[in-house]
């Protein structure tokens, strides 16, 4: 009951945040949805990581690198590290301009004036808004089952799935309709900071109680079972190289994008990308490594089982305090929805609200208030589709998973406009339809060739084992389990984790055109978000170069010449 | 420079894939994996980029894009432009 008091305790401090954001708010739209484009260097840098971060950082990691090894940090994290301050360099920067100079408040907004285009903002909105909603569905999924768990006690949990989904969708809910952007952002920081806080706790206290790691690797090193887990043995090449593309996805969604266009000076950017990277390697590094040592204390776990191992590293090693800030810090990764929350709530109040005439029918205010009624629907049809869909969080964990691959994959649309003169509307319509047909695509092949993804022997069905590629947010925390086997951590068998099985071709008549892991279907063994990404930038290119480019007045718009410059100034 | 820092950049980016560590299993330090040990001096190599970007390829024009507009919008407007040199007083 502690762990649960601790994680209430956590929910009134954020929605406390929010209130006070609320007080220092102004009533135009700037202001709530933007935060008036006035943040500081210091909460830009942990919220915009913040915003980023997720269940999968701290929890996701180590289970992955339990079954898979130290790669996980290199495919996930160091590719991270270097492509998403690469893409917030040169595409967030660029955001930022163009939104202060033209009032832009989201991507759909910018891209529509671009290409002077209405329709093509309309199919980015729609499509953006449907690889987003199941984040926000799973984010209240994942609540509603963390709080059970973490209230269980002797079997019986204090806190219902159905009440603490409400709870979580309640509290986000509020601090993102007070607080607006300003509210969301001073949470994200303030997460960040305990994220930051929690590694480095968990880190020492775990290594004090196990005498230090020198023994635990070299015994792992030693034993033929676990010895690849130190290299990447269990990684195929294909699939490391295929994932420096998923990062892509961080600048293109939404609530990254959005917040990109919060910062108050061009020069916050400066500190935010070059720390970055620092960020990620503190965050993942313990996870990861956590993940590897938990290899030699609780061998045996099946796959479903190793995404808590950091849990059972620490229940076994600290006490009920460190445990309840775990359970905190859990819920901190859940509700990283909230900025997706306010991100459709925006887009919808300027792509749609005001794109369409209420602004100027109905004033600003209205337009303001609009957003904030959005916020209470989404929340509400994301309690009640987390309460109608409750065993189906399979479906939802698979969209977030080829939505990553989706939003990397819309990239070379955001390059084009941005760099290209020549880009055209036509272009990017046809990179989008071809990203909308292969996430769907990909989802359809996944999910049909279900019954012949191979998996080890005594693991459960592949969806639900899923350490996979793109990390639903909270994959892990919605397996967390009660007290009691918690505690219990250790299964009674001395097996390794086990390997991966090799993949098996899904249609054998087309050779290893498509391949079937135990998560997914690949290209000859690369992740689709490799074809996807490709296949977009080549249609960008020769679609834009077969159609007309926009009028002059335009370009020279978003790209004036010297003596444009010198005419306005 | 700029050159020099687009060939920097794209290196970088191919020293993530490093197959000279794919099966090694040695320890460095005596507890850390030596492909564990590599990514996480890349992740500080991709600070030390980005800051070398920073220093050598900032977009400093956008920020004075912002100057030439904010400079015209306040000289178009005679209440700004009095805002605005009551800020600077």
């Amino acid at each position: 009951m502690t762990r649960a008091l601790i994680v209430f305790a956590y929910l009134a401090i954020v929605l406390y945040i929010g209130i006070f954001a609320f007080r220092r708010s102004k009533t135009s739209s700037e202001d709530f949805f933007l935060a008036g484009r006035k943040l500081g260097p210091a909460v830009f840098l942990l919220s915009l990581f913040g915003t980023n971060m997720t269940a999968v950082a701290i929890l996701g990691s180590s289970g992955i690198a339990y079954s898979r090894g130290i790669g996980v940090f290199g495919l996930m994290a160091s590719s991270s590290a270097i492509v998403i301050p690469l893409t917030i360099f040169f595409i967030g920067t660029r955001l930022w301009a163009l939104g202060k100079r033209f009032g832009h408040m989201t991507q759909v907004q910018y891209l529509r004036d671009r290409w002077e285009c209405a329709g093509i903002g309309t199919f980015i909105f729609a499509l953006t808004a449907a690889m987003l909603v199941p984040y926000i569905i799973i984010g209240v999924m994942g609540g509603g089952q963390t709080l059970e768990a973490i209230s269980t006690v002797d079997g019986k949990p204090w806190v219902s799935y159905e009440f603490g989904g409400a709870l979580v969708a309640l509290v986000v809910m509020s601090y993102v309709f007070f607080g607006g952007m300003r509210g969301t952002a001073w949470v994200n920081a303030f997460q960040t900071v305990l994220f930051l806080c929690f590694g480095a706790i968990a880190f020492t206290l775990i290594a004090r109680s196990l005498g230090g790691f020198d023994q635990i690797m070299q015994g792992i090193a030693a034993n033929p079972r676990t010895g690849p887990l130190l290299s990447r043995e269990r990684m195929p090449a294909e699939e490391f190289f295929s994932y420096m593309f998923i990062p892509l996805s961080a600048i293109m969604f939404p609530h990254i994008s959005i917040m990109c266009l919060t910062a108050e000076k061009m020069g916050h950017f400066r500190k935010t990308v070059i720390f970055y990277p620092i960020c990620i390697m503190l965050i993942w590094l313990p996870s990861v490594y956590l993940g590897v040592v938990a290899a030699s204390q609780f061998p045996g776990l099946r796959p479903g089982e190793a995404d808590d191992v950091i849990i059972r590293l620490l229940t076994a090693n600290t006490g009920v305090l460190v445990s309840g800030i775990l359970g905190a810090g859990i819920m901190a990764c859940v509700m990283a929805s909230d900025s997706q929350i306010l991100a459709l709530s925006t887009m919808f109040s300027e792509d749609i609200f005001a794109f369409y005439g209420g602004k100027k029918r109905f004033g600003e205010q209205a337009q303001v208030w609009t957003g904030r009624a959005f916020v209470v629907a989404i929340a509400l049809f994301a309690y009640i589709t987390a309460l109608a869909l409750k065993d189906k969080a399979g479906i939802f964990e698979l969209a977030i998973r080829f939505a990553f691959s989706g939003f990397a994959a819309l990239a070379p649309i955001m390059l084009g406009a941005l760099f290209w003169k020549r880009s055209t509307k036509w272009g990017a319509l046809a990179a989008s339809v071809w990203v909308a047909t292969c996430v769907i695509g990909t989802g359809y092949l996944t999910r049909a060739s279900d019954s012949i993804a191979p998996r080890p022997p005594g693991a459960p069905p592949a969806r639900a084992a899923a350490p996979s590629a793109a990390l639903p947010q909270v994959a892990s925390s919605t397996r967390l389990q009660p007290d009691a086997p918690l505690l219990g951590a250790a299964r009674p068998t001395s097996a390794a984790p086990r390997p991966p099985a090799p993949p098996v071709q899904n249609n054998p008549g087309l050779g290893n055109l498509f391949l079937r892991n135990a998560t997914t279907v690949t290209v000859f063994g690369y992740l689709p978000v490799l074809p996807m990404v490709v296949g977009s930038a080549l249609l960008m290119v020769l679609v834009s170069l077969m159609t007309t480019p926009p009028s002059r007045a335009t370009i020279e718009k978003y790209f004036p010449s010297n003596s444009e410059k010198t005419r306005i100034a | 420079m700029k050159p020099l820092l687009a060939i920097w950049v794209v290196l970088v980016l191919l020293l993530h894939q490093d197959i000279w560590f794919w099966k090694d299993r040695s320890l460095v330090f005596g507890s850390i994996p030596i492909g564990l040990a590599y990514h996480a001096g890349y992740a500080i190599l991709a600070a030390i980029t980005m800051a070398l970007l920073v220093r050598f390829f900032w977009p400093g024009q956008l920020e004075e894009e912002q100057v030439y507009v904010a400079d015209s919008a306040i000289s178009a407007d005679p209440a700004r432009a009095a805002a605005g040199s009551e800020a600077r007083l």
